[in-house]
């Protein structure tokens, strides 16, 4: 331990004699590991340590803002790999996790930033944190190819989805909002949150139907998701069945992850405008993903948000703008099934901002616009604006289930309007809300609530917190400023000059290819009098 | 740090290969988690646990989510922490932490030790296993259990049982005292397993008594060990055949 001082306090320039140092404690080791391990170390020290921390047991500085926590490495416990349940994962399935890191987590991929090298150095220098590594080199469980993927098969696998229980965690549309979802702790004791299985993008080791299929043979160690191998070998479940579980729940995300675009459109429509959040109308109107982030700007923030993005919808119909904003949220808050969870996040999550709720408050959404919408719109800080350029904000509640209309300097300085415009519904539908917001294009007091113009880009943002997670105004999930356009209706030239432009083209083809049939026919007849 | 990381997997090492060249099979009255084979002596150890005073209340489990183990129930089920019956302790492990000749390897047994999921509980709560016995996990109940083990030394495992009948082995390879089994189906289900280097351990059931059989004649360090109300050890002389009681008495104070 002595002898590694030096090393780990070394900067770049005393890097060789820590190298060398470790190089002489390394020796009895095999020849490869000896020099790869502490190449690896360098590189870790620099770019790992800060979360994993300098000896590998997860207990980096910035461990406690994280959760997950980054992996302790002395435990050898991983949850990627494509071993049975308890063994060590390969060096493949170390460097697959290093290659593209872990979706949804602080754990970046690094195939872009380190090099083969470093990474492949990196693999021998985690393995040297746990002496179980010393024994012989694990086996990947053989996986066969998917079968056919037919819609048969994801019905099939439906039906196994229900009968190996799987909703008891995930939820039965797969929104991780099971009902031991709450209860969820990983071998540290952490919270941790079943998967939601609809986004799969977010899948760590991938979304495909063999990745998915692999998880379920090997588990994910650390965390409460078993293997399901020795239910397949004990003839519980077939190894179809379970392909066909892999196949149920690679249909319920898309294949990539949404794309994100800078602007929402608000189609102009002659219908009415949707009843509600659950009005069919709703399936054809176009859909936008907007990423949500943990707010870790203004204090207190938050490093561990529930909800990572909201789909809004929007249309007009010229009197009228109305979203749809749908987003996943395992919990109807204030839920007494969450409080378990609360108390654990309580625990778990850095009090360095202050104390952590332990009390569930409401669900919360917000959607907020630039207070002036002038000829040249000053954008308000994102955040909830400030006291120099505040935004106008529709503020949402699951506990009231109300609509507070108001004008907000800053996250948690909102005061509502006296007297509000909107009209809005709810709809909470196992682990997903659905909120319908309707207002006016042109608002009953102008001075206070912006017009909504069409034909022009109107700034628009977004914020989202759980009550069952702690959050609240201020802790919670942001976006960045994105726009939405309301479709200009069109004038009635529009429909007319291509018309228009359209028969004259056609009029006039016509009377060429007329005219040259004409000269045609003349010179036939001409040629047949020369030839008799 | 390496050094010391090397030496103890060496050490592990050792220890798994004293379980591996133990395998032969050697008869034996294992039951309800385990008893000794009579094998390398003709001594044992015989004795009773009991509890003074007023146990610990035990807190109850809200099972309603569970309709199938909640039914098994007559009234609201209480989590079985620390379980007296007439003054009687139930599930401590009882073993000998020394006083075995160094080096000397025992046979392990060859019947398994059963764990049972029943009720949404584990059945025993505490059991133990010698290294490179083989652990059987039933499930009796028509739900889904996944079954973890949370081991330091050993390798973990987290495998599912979704359907009553199901039967898992299971082993490890290290001595480690002791290893977390739960359900994180239903997290209130806890149970813990002793794993031993040598075949000398006993559990008590209701009646709070145990046999350790199969002794070489020696002077031991007999612990009881119980999740919730600690350890207590004694020194024993076991003789050449025969019998030596050792009664262990926990009250309500002890931690």
């Amino acid at each position: 331990m002595t002898a590694l001082r030096p090393a780990r306090r070394a900067t770049s320039g005393g890097l060789a004699l820590g190298l060398v140092t470790l190089l002489s404690i390394a020796a009895p080791l095999q020849a490869t590991f000896a020099q790869a391990a502490p190449r690896g170390k360098a590189v870790y020290d620099k770019w790992c340590a800060e979360c994993h921390g300098v000896n590998g047991a997860g207990d980096g500085s910035a461990a406690t803002y994280m959760l997950p926590r980054p992996r302790d490495f002395t435990k050898a416990v991983y949850q990627i790999r494509t071993t049975a349940s308890g063994e060590l994962p390969t060096d493949a399935d170390i460097r697959r996790v290093i290659d593209e890191g872990m979706p949804g987590t602080a754990m970046p991929g690094w195939a872009t930033l380190l090099n083969r090298e470093e990474r492949d150095d990196l693999v021998a220098y985690l393995k040297s944190f746990s002496h179980f590594f010393s024994g012989a080199a694990p086996t990947a469980i053989a996986i066969g190819r998917a079968p056919g993927g037919s819609d048969e098969s994801i019905a099939d696998g439906r039906q196994a989805y229900t009968t190996l229980e799987c909703a008891k965690c995930h939820g039965e549309q797969g929104r991780g909002d099971g009902q031991s979802a709450p209860t969820l702790a990983d071998d540290f004791d952490q919270p941790i949150r079943a998967a939601d299985l609809s986004t799969g993008w977010n899948f760590n080791g991938g979304n495909s139907v063999e990745a998915i299929y692999t998880r379920l043979r090997t588990g994910l160690d650390g965390t409460p998701m078993p293997s399901f191998s020795d239910a397949v070998d004990a003839n519980v479940v077939t190894d179809e069945q379970l392909w066909h579980v892999a196949q149920y729940v690679r249909s319920l995300s898309p294949r990539e992850a949404p794309r994100v675009r800078e602007v929402v459109r608000a189609a102009l429509t002659t219908e009415p405008l949707p009843a509600s959040p659950d009005d069919s109308a709703w399936n054809a109107v176009e859909r936008f993903w907007v990423p949500l982030v943990g707010q870790i700007i203004i204090k207190p923030r938050w490093f561990s948000p529930t909800v990572n993005g909201v789909w809004v919808q929007a249309l007009h119909n010229g009197q009228a703008l109305t979203l749809r904003l749908s987003w996943h949220d395992p919990s109807r808050s204030p839920d007494p099934a969450w409080d378990e969870w609360l108390g654990r996040m309580a625990a778990s999550m850095t009090t360095a901002d202050g104390p952590n709720a332990t009390q569930q408050g409401s669900d919360r959404f917000v959607v907020q616009f630039p207070e002036r919408l002038g000829d040249v719109v000053e954008w308000p800080y994102f955040l909830g604006g400030d006291s120099r350029r505040a935004v106008y904000a529709w503020r949402w509640t699951s506990d009231t289930n109300a609509v507070r209309e108001g004008r907000g300097t800053g996250l948690g300085k909102f005061v509502p309007h006296g007297s509000p415009s909107l009209a809005h519904a709810a709809v909470f539908d196992q682990g997903a809300w659905r909120l319908q917001i309707t207002r006016p294009l042109v608002p009953p007091d102008t001075t206070r609530a912006p017009v909504f113009q069409t034909g022009r880009a109107i700034p628009i943002a977004f914020f989202a917190a759980d009550g069952s997670n702690g959050e609240d105004d201020v802790r919670g999930s942001v976006s960045a400023w994105y726009a939405i356009y309301l479709d200009v209706p069109t004038p009635p030239r529009v429909y007319v000059a291509p018309a228009a432009a359209i028969l004259l083209t056609a009029g006039f083809g016509f009377l060429v290819v007329m005219q040259a049939q004409r000269r045609e026919r003349t010179s036939r007849r001409s040629t047949m009098e020369v030839t008799s | 740090m390496k050094r010391i990381l090397i030496a103890s997997a060496v050490l592990s090492l050792v220890a798994c290969g004293g379980g591996d060249e133990g395998g032969g099979a050697v008869d034996t009255t294992a039951q309800g988690g385990g008893a000794a084979p009579a094998a390398a002596g003709g001594g044992s150890v015989t004795g009773s646990v009991t509890f003074t005073g007023t146990p610990p209340a035990n807190p109850t489990i809200d099972m309603s989510e569970e309709a199938v183990c909640q039914g098994k129930y007559a009234s609201t089920p209480a989590d079985p922490e620390v379980m007296v019956t007439s003054g009687k302790l139930a599930n401590v492990v009882v073993h000998v932490k020394s006083g075995l000749p160094a080096g000397q390897t025992f046979p392990v047994p060859s019947a398994p030790a059963v764990i049972d999921q029943e009720g949404c509980l584990y059945h025993p709560r505490a059991l133990a296993v010698m290294v490179g016995q083989t652990l059987q996990i039933k499930n009796s109940d028509a739900v889904l259990h996944n079954i973890k083990a949370v081991p330091t030394k050993n390798r973990g495992f987290n495998i599912s049982q979704p359907r009553a009948g199901m039967t898992t082995e299971r082993s490890f390879t290290t001595e480690e005292i002791t290893v977390p089994l739960e359900c994180n189906v239903h997290g209130w289900m806890h149970a813990n397993i002793a794993v031993l280097s040598h075949p000398f351990f006993a559990t008590t059931g209701a009646d709070g008594s145990f046999t350790i059989s199969g002794l070489p004649a020696g002077t031991y360090e007999i612990e009881a060990r119980h999740e919730k109300l600690g350890t207590k050890t004694m020194s024993v002389t076991v003789p050449a055949t025969g019998s030596v009681p050792a009664n262990f008495a926990f009250t309500a104070t002890t931690s």
